[in-house]
């Protein structure tokens, strides 16, 4: 598929001839440096951009089909959470919009608030949360349809190092227990590598699939995983993709 | 003693004196030239520094009435007449008020309502504010007897045709406002609407009105000041039997600057204290919507 953006200075190719395939359950994360398109293909598969040509199927449906069924949940790159709503009502907007009855919306916010960690804080103002627990809050909402598919546009950019490791690691324990495909949209190797099954390693203007990456690790990854051979190996081969496809050419810096 | 000094009542209170000693200086200088009038055709020849002063602070018809003139006077009608009185302060504000408040809630409404259509389509953004703000470019003055005088001539009189002038006022503020309000949510917010494939109604009740709402609050602050400017006004063209306005129109009659004051100052605080309620307001709801940190 491709996509082009018309702008006043003429059609910016923001994505060109990607062929991917993302099979069931696998955890697939796209890397590359800004402007290469990688939060666009993201948005093309949400149905938040129309590809200009060519197809994208969600499970088989078109994105349009899978946003009305809401097949697939979304992680923004800020947590976007109603400040008005406490987290258990910001977890609730999903469910209040599809429609369901209260006990069932209940049940729904207890076993998504656990998921990530967050029991004890239903009644809390996101302001009162740091911002890891409030992407947490985040993580929560996008998990209310039950979507086999969950979509994550840099979801962890704006968090310390510290609170990042906490977060990939629980969203590992969390992938194994749900069973679902994760899309995730990052710019940092470790996290890429740490979490992924599959890798997309992605090059600038126009944006392109410079090289994809199965992953080698197993499926049990202690933190400590980044310290072994084969860890660094995919990291490195990572980074000669990047480098390969000139992102690191001073004019993308 | 430094506390006192750096005291917000000390500070409030030194403006308070100094605006009081401006105010009882200006009296003298501007009633001097009546009182020497009056000396003359009296024939008092002799008076003291002291009896002139007192003199020119308690005229009948000053030109600048002093403090105490008009607080008492203030004093008077509002606390030792029957509120039934057409000599009760009470009474006028209260015409004054219902007017201003039925105006308000129509152009709040109103406002809203123009708000809404504005940011929901582009054809009304692009053909109604442009209207709106011509409206607000005509001087009030001008345009009040005009309304009043047509809706006299469909029959309609009294407190419609007032409270229709304070709308005339107060729905721009909310427009203004309430346009920018509903235009606050940010695109990411927006866009995780459209993620849960969320009716445009479901967007706008769940997302536009709430993020539009502490906007709301500082329009109405706004509005229902102008509002009550409004309803004085529209009470000046009827001929003006009653209302603060009607207070204002007699007064210059018949040189009452005492009671042009004391109307001027009722209307202030009545001013003051409408925004103030709306403020409370404000502060109640942000509170319970947990916006306050």
């Amino acid at each position: 598929m491709s996509l082009t953006f018309e702008t006043n200075d003429g059609p910016v190719h923001a994505l060109k001839d990607i062929n991917l395939e993302i099979n069931e359950g696998e955890f697939v994360s796209f890397i590359g440096p800004s402007g290469c398109g990688k939060t666009t293909f993201l948005r093309a598969i949400a149905d938040l951009e129309k590809p200009t040509k060519g197809e994208i199927f969600v499970n088989g449906m078109t994105p349009s089909e899978a946003r009305k069924n809401r097949a697939y949940g979304y992680v923004f790159q800020s947590s976007a959470l109603l400040p008005w709503r406490t987290v258990e009502q910001n977890v609730a907007l999903p469910l209040e919009i599809t429609g369901i009855s209260k006990s069932e919306k209940q049940q729904h916010i207890e076993r998504t608030l656990s998921m990530v960690d967050l029991i004890g804080f239903e009644k809390k103002y996101p302001h009162q949360l740091s911002g890891g627990m409030q992407q947490r809050v985040s993580i929560a909402r996008a998990l209310a349809f039950d979507a086999k598919l969950l979509l994550m546009d840099e979801p962890f950019g704006a968090l310390d190092e510290i609170v990042r490791d906490h977060l990939n690691r629980q969203l590992l324990e969390l992938w194994a227990k749900a069973k679902m495909t994760i899309c995730f949209v990052t710019h940092s190797i470790p996290e890429a590598v740490y979490l992924s099954t599959k890798i997309v390693v992605m090059s600038p203007r126009p944006g392109e699939i410079a090289d994809i990456i199965d992953s080698s690790l197993p499926n049990e990854r202690p933190l400590e995983i980044r310290e072994s051979k084969e860890f660094l190996d995919i990291a490195h081969r990572v980074r000669e993709g990047l480098r390969a496809s000139h992102s690191y050419d001073e004019e993308n810096a | 003693m430094r506390a006192i000094f750096q005291s917000k009542t000390f500070a409030i209170l030194t403006i308070l004196l100094t605006l009081l000693v401006i105010w009882y200086v200006m009296a003298v200088k501007l009633n001097t030239p009546w009182q020497l009038g009056v000396y003359e055709r009296a024939g008092t020849s002799e008076w003291t520094t002291s009896q002139f002063i007192n003199d020119t602070l308690n005229q009948k018809r000053p030109v600048l009435p002093s403090a105490h003139q008009v607080f008492s006077e203030m004093y008077v009608t509002i606390f030792q007449k029957p509120i039934t009185s057409k000599r009760s302060l009470v009474y006028h504000s209260w015409i004054t008020l219902s007017a201003t408040l039925l105006g308000f809630a129509i152009g709040t409404l109103f406002g809203i309502l123009i708000a809404i259509g504005i940011t929901n389509n582009k054809a009304l953004d692009r053909s109604l504010m442009p209207w709106v703000i011509a409206s607000q470019t005509i001087p009030i003055l001008a345009i009040a007897p005009m309304i009043i005088v047509v809706l006299n001539a469909i029959g309609l009189s009294g407190l419609l045709p007032k409270a229709l002038i304070s709308t005339y006022l107060s729905f721009f503020p909310i427009v203004v406002g309430m346009v920018k309000g509903f235009r606050s949510p940010k695109n990411i917010q927006l866009d995780l609407m459209q993620t849960y494939f969320a009716s445009p109604m479901q967007i706008f009740f769940k997302l536009r009105w709430p993020s539009a709402l502490p906007y709301l609050f500082t329009s109405m602050k706004v509005a229902i000041a102008i509002a009550l400017v409004g309803a004085i006004v529209g009470e000046l063209p009827t001929g003006a039997v009653a209302g603060l306005g009607a207070r204002l129109l007699t007064g210059s009659y018949y040189g009452q600057t005492v009671q042009i004051w004391s109307a001027l100052f009722m209307a202030a605080i009545l001013a003051a204290s409408l925004v103030m309620i709306v403020g409370l307001i404000e502060k109640r709801v942000t509170k319970n919507m947990g916006l306050t940190t």
